[in-house]
């Protein structure tokens, strides 16, 4: 009962950090821009905060400069991708190169080559009362630093935003059909570039749980790929703010297994654990052809005269 | 001549943009630019050391621009030179390190062991793309996680060394190495191979129907498809042939330089090779510049990172301007605006 309190909450520790990439890439999504440099925006995101953290001992300051870290860069990519028409896809791999070169270099700078010890103050876990205390899943689900919860809590927010207000609409719209949505009134480029930025603002605080809450400590490219199996999230939920919760538990829990290995004594080598997101999107992907339900205008430069 | 030189434009701007935002970088670093940029330039050119250096890292960079090229050339949006790289590099450690045969015959097969592995491994996001209308950016992306993993699994268990201690493979047979063309510098026979495959490209894309039909294919599938040009065949020869590119620049790495398949083998060559591909215009002469241009950054800032202490990913950021400035200054229009639907080109 133990292992499986311990697995429980390491699933939800992993998964917190893919549900807001993964939150924030849907926003993107279904207004029409695919946001490959998902995975940058999170590693920035991570080094803004441990930095910061670092610096001012506050996680709570950290944090926002995590936030802030993501908009600056989904800022860039907004100029690049929406204002300028480029290409979606080169553009978020450039984000991912910047990042990599910024954060290595940034942390040498401040580091120095030595800097693996370093750890910085955790925010602070704030377990909810009474419902703390209920067995096994008591510890996983609702003892959540100020993060978690915001995570969890983004999922009816989203739901709510996308599918019932006016913004959501329009976000919709410009995901569907851009022209129809200009014809309507809809000011497409605007609202694809505040989709953007609320993705980059949710990838920068998905870094930031990594860098503060998790790991306590910067490594360079410690995102280590999760902002692209948010990016497959994003698919294997189907759009879907709840598909989105569904599917990023499930990734956390293929990662968290790892840790888990030796006391559930499985015998499946750890890498099958690693590649097991991007199978499964990929056989999902195959499965769901022809009924897919990505927006429809998802990767279209919109050309605005 | 003067469409050449006006077309050379942009590149040149690009890399006058990622020179100056890298030299404020490194002085936000709290490091002195003009040093750090003289250090990486000898240690890109300073010594026949240094130039055998950067023709070293040229070598996988154009194979893997070149597959770059070609794919986005055709409106194939393939991110997955890396994983196409790595199962190239697999075939070759696997072959490499067991076939007995003697390198005049030995060293092309195991080429074309890799070149295949690597093409297979395009082949697939090709036909998730055009029989399942799996979005190749996706497919291509998840491919390379997927490599990763593979190797990551294999150089660990099954394919171990014999008898060793590292998590790597046997080493190639001394007679399937690549031979160097100097015999005191690194820098291997793959160089001519990449170069004679950069020439083939080009011959192939300008020159033959069926480059034509790629290139057609790629501008506008509608029109081609209205042309009479088989769009879907032509998009899956150019990832087939793209996975194959890939997939020999993973081989001649490990027949020329690293001789072993392990976890860390490839420094990103299948990333780094989208700049290059950009940064070339997407044209295989264009490809060849770029790659020697980005082979001396990774050989320079090793030299950088030694003598001037700023980190040698600065190169990512100097790829990542170039890409940017590339993209945004033009609004896309060399490149196909936005990947073509498995539909389009199927109908």
């Amino acid at each position: 009962m133990n292992l499986l309190s311990a697995l429980l909450s390491s699933t939800v520790t992993m998964a917190v950090p893919l549900l807001l990439a993964a939150l924030g890439e849907l926003l993107a999504e279904r207004a029409g821009v695919i946001n490959v440099g998902l995975e940058g925006m999170m590693l920035t995101g991570a080094f803004a905060a441990m930095v910061t953290t670092y610096f001012s001992g506050s996680p709570l300051l950290g944090v926002l400069a995590g936030v802030m870290a993501g908009i600056v860069l989904a800022a860039l990519f907004g100029y690049t991708a929406v204002q300028r028409n480029a290409n979606q896809v080169v553009a978020g791999v450039a984000v991912n190169l910047l990042a990599v070169g910024l954060t290595g270099v940034g942390y040498r700078a401040v580091f120095g080559v030595t800097g693996a010890a370093l750890t910085v103050n955790s925010l602070k876990v704030l377990p909810l009362p009474l419902l703390a205390q209920i067995p096994i899943v008591g510890s996983g689900l609702f003892s959540q630093t100020i993060v978690g919860y915001v995570a969890f809590a983004l999922v009816p927010a989203c739901a709510f935003l996308i599918g019932q207000t006016v913004p959501g609409l329009e976000l919709r719209m410009a995901g569907e059909n851009p022209h129809a949505a200009t014809a309507q009134g809809v000011p497409v480029a605007r609202v694809r570039l505040m989709a953007l930025l609320a993705c980059g603002a949710l990838a920068g605080l998905a870094g930031a749980d990594l860098a503060v809450v998790y790991a306590r400590t910067f490594v360079e490219g410690m995102s280590a790929g999760r902002g692209f199996i948010a990016l497959a999230i994003v698919i294997f939920g189907r759009w879907s703010p709840w598909g989105i919760l569904l599917a990023a538990l499930l990734f956390g829990l293929a990662t968290a297994l790892q840790f888990h290995f030796q006391a559930l004594a499985l015998a499946i080598p750890y890498q099958f654990l690693l590649m097991l997101p991007y199978g499964v999107t990929l056989i999902a992907l195959a499965i769901s052809a022809g009924r897919t339900r990505a927006p429809a205008a998802l990767g279209q430069p919109y050309l605005h005269e | 001549m003067k469409d050449l030189v006006l077309r050379a434009v942009p590149s040149i701007a690009a890399l006058a943009a990622a020179t100056a935002v890298s030299a404020v970088v490194i002085a936000a670093a709290g490091a002195n630019p003009a040093h750090a940029f003289a250090a990486l330039l000898d240690g890109a050119f300073g010594s026949a050391d240094s130039l055998s250096e950067t023709l070293v890292k040229t070598c996988p960079l154009l194979l893997c621009g070149l597959a770059v090229a070609l794919a986005f050339q055709t409106g194939m949006w393939n991110i997955g030179a890396e994983g196409q790289l790595l199962m190239g590099a697999l075939a070759a450690a696997f072959a490499g390190s067991r076939l007995p045969l003697p390198g005049a015959l030995g060293i092309p097969t195991v080429m074309a062991a890799a070149a295949l592995s690597g093409a297979a491994w395009g082949a697939l996001a090709g036909t998730l793309k055009l029989r399942r209308d799996v979005n190749e950016v996706i497919s291509t992306i998840m491919l390379n996680f997927i490599a990763l993993g593979i190797v990551s699994y294999l150089v660990q268990g099954p394919l171990m060394e014999i008898g060793g201690r590292y998590p790597q493979t046997d080493a190639v047979l001394t007679g399937l190495r690549l031979p160097r063309l100097i015999p005191s510098l690194r820098v291997h026979a793959g160089l001519p191979v990449a170069l004679v495959a950069c020439g083939l490209l080009y011959a192939m894309l300008y020159y033959t129907v069926v480059g034509y039909e790629m290139r057609a294919a790629g501008l506008n599938p509608i029109a081609a498809r209205l042309a009479g040009i088989p769009v879907a065949r032509r998009m899956f020869g150019a990832i087939v042939l793209s996975g194959a590119l890939a997939g020999l620049a993973g081989a001649i790495e490990v027949m020329g330089i690293t001789f072993r398949l392990y976890e860390r083998f490839s420094p990103g060559y299948g990333f780094t090779a989208i700049a290059v591909g950009l940064l070339g215009r997407l044209t295989p002469v264009g490809v060849l510049l770029a790659a020697l241009f980005f082979g001396a950054l990774e050989a320079g800032s090793n030299a950088m990172q030694r003598d001037a202490g700023v980190s040698a990913v600065l190169v990512s950021v100097i790829q990542a301007t170039v890409v940017i400035f590339l993209v945004a200054a033009e609004h896309g229009r060399w490149l196909p605006s936005r990947p073509s639907t498995a539909e389009e080109a199927l109908q």
